[in-house]
């Protein structure tokens, strides 16, 4: 890989004895969208505030193309903020906010119009130049706001949120614009959210945040497939958990069972015998049928059918096992079993392929 | 309406009538009171008063703007906002006699400075423009803070943060982020302290002597020592007027910011 962008070397911030960042250590990579995943109140936005220079770190270093700006207010530093609030200039029109970052520059009017243009162009708001803020929706300000920040072409664009006041409809779309700008650009995004599934659809690499802590950085199939614990595992999409024991292993498998049902899994080579284990299992991951539509039973829990949630595309059931535990799942229409047609409190059977769960180490 | 609109056109009526010491007012009608505020004598005062009631503004300004920043910052806003409120329980006209204690030949602030050696012998700052200008200030300051205070408390400060992200020195910050989203404060601080300035009759009659006159005066003096009513009507319209034009401005200048 190339040289880092951005360098993020043990840093720790605190606020008297609260400590909101706890020995980061992180890269960031030429044209790359990296986004900064965690729930409210876990750092991620402290961390970009000290990348953008609104705060300094406690201890560590951050360096910006090889030179560490520790000490650089944010006018001098090379990377722009998409705020939440947008925080656009009321007082200014369209064309003068997008323009601000030239105007300090004190660059030649026609020059300004140009790229003040062009800015606006990219984020398809052409002739909106001479309107107020206070005209714009939500959509709009923040295209303003997009506008505004990459106007410089900065190395680095910083976003803190920027979807999130924004309705559904509206935050797909510009999920979808705001990846294709990235491109169009190529230039490298720093992107906060708490909301995982923006993440997963739009990130290079997805860095999960969890009291001031790195859990995992990893591409999207990475941190959703292979999560390193049970946090990454619950914050990343749904999943089912068994706490399991180790009864046997070989080579390829781990003995165990689930519902006093004998079960086996892929043996990661990790454990050992009697050691008690995690086992996680995505909702899509799971199949549920109905008692007349299997034979053999073998490796299957049975269940009831307790809740249908129809969703479009999928159904969404929850199942009781024998021990009370509500098992969540998700059944996809396909050639198969177009219907998908399911009863309350019928009795089903369910299983996942050996192979699909994963499992990680006990966590008390 | 009632209060507001028959007392205005009472005075309205009594400025183009003449002077009758009988009856205060009396026909016919007649221009002489409007032609009178362009005499040379009338002019003067015009001028002197609204000088000094430019440069109380100014002052005022110059504290107030700095000190409502302060404020706005402060963690002790509501001590210091009752601070600036308590005294004006007490009437004005006694604050500003208790200025004279302050500044006469041998008051508290000459005292004070022969007292650590700044001068060896005390000013005459009494019955100077500087008094009157002192005593303006004083009792006006408040009506430039208070507007000035709530305008800057709705300011959103992550709007400076925005400029520094995007390369803002602290001069540009202040002059092309800060000052255009208070100015609507300073102008109804402006708005509120330059007219009271030219007609608070009390402040030079106390402070300033004999020497100075200011439109305010000329006014109490036309109406109560001359007993020109039709006079002293003619020259409160002329102070109306000049209100009503400064108004119009300042919401012309209000509207051009919201579009």
């Amino acid at each position: 890989m190339s040289e880092p962008l951005i360098a993020i070397n043990q840093v720790y911030k605190s606020y008297g004895a609260a400590s909101i960042l706890n020995n980061i250590s992180l890269a960031v990579y030429p044209g790359e969208f990296l986004t900064l995943l965690g729930p409210s109140g876990c750092g991620k936005t402290t961390l970009l505030r000290l990348i953008s220079g609104f705060e300094q770190p406690t201890a560590g270093e951050i360096y910006i193309n090889g030179q560490c700006v520790n000490h650089l207010p944010p006018q001098k530093r090379d990377v722009h903020t998409v705020f939440q609030s947008y925080a656009l200039f009321p007082h200014l029109s369209v064309f003068e906010n997008v323009a601000f970052a030239l105007r300090c520059k004190k660059i030649a009017n026609h020059v300004v119009k140009q790229q003040v243009d062009d800015a606006l162009k990219l984020v398809q708001l052409d002739n909106f130049g001479a309107r107020s803020i206070k005209q714009l929706s939500g959509g709009q300000q923040q295209r303003v706001a997009i506008a505004r920040a990459i106007i410089n072409r900065p190395q680095v664009l910083l976003l803190d949120e920027p979807l999130s006041s924004l309705d559904y409809r509206l935050r797909k779309a510009m999920q979808y614009e705001l990846k294709q700008l990235q491109k169009t650009l190529n230039m490298t995004f720093v992107f906060v959210t708490h909301d995982q599934e923006e993440a997963l659809s739009m990130s290079d690499r997805i860095v999960i945040f969890n009291h001031g802590q790195i859990e995992q950085i990893g591409t999207p199939r990475e941190v959703y497939e292979t999560p390193k614990n049970l946090h990454v595992a619950m914050f990343i999409g749904e999943a089912n958990m068994f706490d399991i024991e180790v009864q046997a292993m070989d080579e390829q498998f781990i003995h165990t069972e689930i519902e006093s049902i004998p079960l086996q899994c892929h043996n990661p080579g990790q454990y050992q015998l009697g050691e008690k284990v995690h086992l996680i299992v995505r909702p899509e991951d799971i199949r549920v049928w109905g008692e007349s539509e299997v034979d053999d039973t073998n490796g299957m829990l049975p269940g009831k059918i307790v809740d249908i949630i129809y969703k479009g595309s999928t159904v969404d059931l929850k199942v009781k096992l024998p021990s009370g535990m509500l098992l969540n799942a998700s059944e996809f229409f396909d050639e198969d079993d177009d219907t998908l047609e399911y009863a309350l409190n019928e009795n089903v059977w369910v299983h996942w392929i050996t192979g699909w769960e994963v499992l990680l180490p006990y966590e008390s | 309406m009632l209060f507001c609109f028959v007392p205005l056109a009472m005075v309205v009526v009594a400025s183009f009538l003449s002077k009758d010491s009988n009856h205060l007012v009396s026909l016919p009608f007649t221009l002489t009171n409007y032609a009178e505020l362009f005499s040379p004598l009338f002019a003067k005062v015009f001028i002197r008063s609204l000088l000094i009631a430019l440069f109380t503004t100014l002052c005022c300004l110059l504290i107030a703007y700095p000190f409502s920043y302060l404020l706005t910052k402060s963690k002790h806003q509501s001590v210091l906002l009752i601070l600036i409120i308590i005294p004006f329980w007490t009437s004005s006209l006694v604050r500003t006699y208790s200025l004279i204690a302050i500044l006469k030949f041998n008051g508290i602030l000459n005292t004070l400075l022969l007292k650590i050696h700044v001068i060896d012998h005390p000013l005459s700052l009494l019955y100077s423009n500087f008094a009157v200008l002192t005593g303006l200030v004083y009792n006006l300051l408040p009506f430039m803070i208070l507007p000035i205070f709530t305008n800057m408390e709705r300011f959103d400060f992550r709007l400076i943060e925005a400029a520094k992200d995007l390369g803002a020195s602290r001069l540009a910050i202040f002059f092309r982020v800060f000052l255009p989203n208070t100015a609507g404060g300073i102008i109804s601080g402006c708005l509120l302290v330059l007219l009271p300035a030219m007609t608070l009759f009390y402040i030079p009659n106390v402070l300033g002597g004999a020497r100075s006159i200011l439109l305010g005066n000329m006014i109490q003096n036309q109406f109560l020592v001359l007993e020109n009513w039709p006079q002293g009507a003619a020259t409160s319209l002329l102070l109306t007027v000049l209100l009503f034009i400064l108004l119009f401005f300042f919401r012309r200048y209000n509207r051009e910011i919201v579009h």
